[in-house]
């Protein structure tokens, strides 16, 4: 059976969503900033127009942003998660299965489709998802995922295209792939491009004249899965369900470098106690916790010092108060004073379904006690906000917090966020 | 300039309002789950004497978040600030839910933005013009003609309105 998979892309995501809940802000400059306000990390079309790169540091354009030319916002995950969730719920509605590939990403399989007309079908995708979460798409149509992804990124290029492109017909596939320069080929990175470079391969089109066995030897068996794959042989399913995770981690740069051991004990409390909430949500309890500590190695007037621990815990927990204990265990013997220190994670390894947990015979901890008191705090989490309760060791004043200072409000997941309407006009 | 809606959910309206066969007598209903918060469900009926038929239904459960929220997907919340439509009762303070998905009739309130703020207005259809009206003898009528720059951005289907406030 022939297949056919869209890729549908959120235009310039993050800046979009921001603007979903500001209607103020449609045709006006944004750009979103990385963690810690360092960096433009999305930006809209006009930020794009007015010469604006990503990674641009924000002091570059504060005089922008202070006179009201250009609009900055701080990250803010918890809205970009959920408009994301919306706009994959909504993609869903148009196909029997769909990939989450990343929070702006994901493919449908339309192979049920084949025969319609794509390019109308497409339109309506887009409209429909624009109407439903304010935020608008691009779509690439094509019989291999590879392909959908180079369809993808013309669509979004070209303005006849206006962000849909279908390519079933092999001229119009030729033509793209002659369009398409070969870093830009999905999964082809920097080492990749240059090796192919010096062999000749300057498109998309130029890769798939290569013989098999030249791209096996020299790429290994996922290059030759993508160029049959460029060659319209789909050799990539659908990856619907991603399985519970193996490895979950939390880490952060400071907003300022720290160098009290109280402080780190503070910060890697908090994302201990952000990882035992992921592990709640999915199901599981973790055995194995690392701790990092790291210095800032761009600084060259600063001592360098990086170190981890690792400890086993004696049985599997997602407690926030086993994990911030073994954690701060961790952090106190990695801890040496006299360094400027950048960044603190935990890491939780040996992850198991909650249902599956091995017992210790000499176990101490009350564990049906923690489960309540987790189960507790959850519920006052998701009712009152976040921090709301916590463990003392998380602290109060919290100076190793990331700078956001531009972050907008979590318009749809706290009630005190609300839009507002104006009813006085 | 057109109104252009996208929406493929005809909405009614009228079907939400419960049917109330007996006067002074509510439907028994179990409220369950709104967003993690149990509700206790009582009968209301109170009779002298007999126990009342409808206790044979208390286990039936109703999910209020499913009640209220039939598209969690496209459906968000507002809070509403000013008075433009009090007489459609939605009044300053009250929080809106929001269907994107739910397709505008004429009467149907909506949430619209002009001028770059979002706004309450009642969907108006009259011989192929389209107005925005408030419900509000202090607020103007506005026809939506070409220079103006709108957006149909949902509607509005349930009022949220406190009774009581301080």
């Amino acid at each position: 059976m022939s297949t056919l998979f869209a890729l549908c892309d959120c235009n310039n995501f993050y800046a979009s969503c921001e603007r979903a809940f500001q209607p103020s802000l449609n045709g006006k400059p944004v750009v979103v900033l990385s963690n810690n306000d360092g960096c433009v990390i999305a930006r809209s079309n006009e930020s794009k127009a007015l010469g604006i790169q990503m990674g641009t540091p924000f002091f570059q354009i504060r005089d922008l942003v202070e006179c009201g030319d250009l609009h900055a916002f701080s990250s803010n995950y918890t809205l970009y998660g959920d408009i994301s969730s919306r706009v994959m719920r909504g993609l869903a509605e148009f196909a029997p299965s769909v990939e989450v590939y990343s929070i702006d990403e994901s493919f449908l399989d339309l192979s049920n489709m084949l025969g319609k007309d794509m390019n109308a079908y497409c339109r309506q995708i887009k409209e429909s998802v624009l109407q439903w979460t304010k935020i608008p798409i691009s779509l690439g149509v094509a019989p291999t995922k590879a392909l959908a992804k180079v369809a993808n990124r013309l669509a979004k290029k070209s303005a006849k295209a206006n962000g849909v492109l279908v390519l079933t017909d092999p001229h119009h596939i030729t033509a793209a792939l002659k369009a398409t320069s070969i870093e830009d080929v999905w999964g082809v990175g920097r080492q990749y491009a240059k090796l192919l470079r010096r062999h000749g391969v300057e498109t998309a089109y130029d890769f798939t004249l290569k013989q098999d066995a030249w791209v096996k030897k020299h790429m290994a068996v996922v290059g030759l899965r993508l160029v049959k794959e460029l060659r319209g042989e789909s050799c990539l399913d659908l990856d619907e369900v991603s399985p519970p995770k193996k490895g979950i981690c939390t880490s952060r740069s400071f907003g300022e470098r720290l160098t009290e051991l109280n402080d780190l004990v503070e910060a890697t409390a908090n994302y201990a106690a952000k990882c035992a909430k992921k592990l709640r949500k999915q199901k599981s309890c973790a055995k194995v916790v690392t701790v990092f500590v790291q210095t800032n190695h761009f600084s060259e007037r600063d001592a360098q010092y990086f170190n981890s621990k690792t400890i086993a815990m004696p049985v599997a927990t997602s407690s926030d108060l086993e994990l911030i204990h073994y954690a701060t265990l961790a952090l106190k013997s990695i801890y040496r004073a006299g360094y400027r220190y950048k960044k603190t994670g935990v890491i939780l390894k040996e992850i198991v379904p909650d249902n599956q947990i091995q017992y210790d015979l000499l176990d101490t901890v009350d564990r049906e006690k923690h489960g309540s008191i987790m189960e507790t705090v959850d519920k006052l989490t998701t009712r009152y906000g976040r921090d709301v309760v916590k463990v003392g060791t998380q602290g109060l004043g919290n100076s190793w917090q990331l700078k956001c200072e531009r972050k907008s409000p979590c318009y749809t997941t706290r009630l005190s966020d609300l839009p507002i309407v104006n009813n006085s006009v | 300039m057109k109104l252009v809606f996208i929406f493929t959910e005809e909405v009614d309206m009228r079907e939400e309002t419960p049917t109330i066969t007996t006067q002074n007598t509510l439907e028994p209903l179990s409220l369950e789950s709104f967003e993690g918060i149990l509700l206790p469900m009582y009968s209301s009926y109170v009779t002298a004497g007999f126990p009342s038929p409808a206790d044979d239904y208390l286990e039936e459960m109703v999910n209020l978040k499913e009640h209220l929220i039939r598209n969690p997907g496209t459906t968000y919340m507002m809070r509403v600030r000013g008075n433009s439509m009090r007489d459609a009762k939605i009044e300053d303070g009250d929080i809106l839910i929001i269907d994107c998905k739910a397709k505008p009739k004429d009467g149907y309130p909506i949430i619209c933005s002009i001028d770059g703020e979002f706004t309450t207005k009642t969907f108006r259809e009259k011989g192929g013009r389209l107005f925005l009206e408030p419900a509000n003898p202090d607020y103007p009528i506005i026809e939506i003609t070409g220079e103006m720059e709108l957006r149909a951005w949902g509607v509005i289907v349930w009022i949220l309105h406190k009774p009581i406030r301080r």
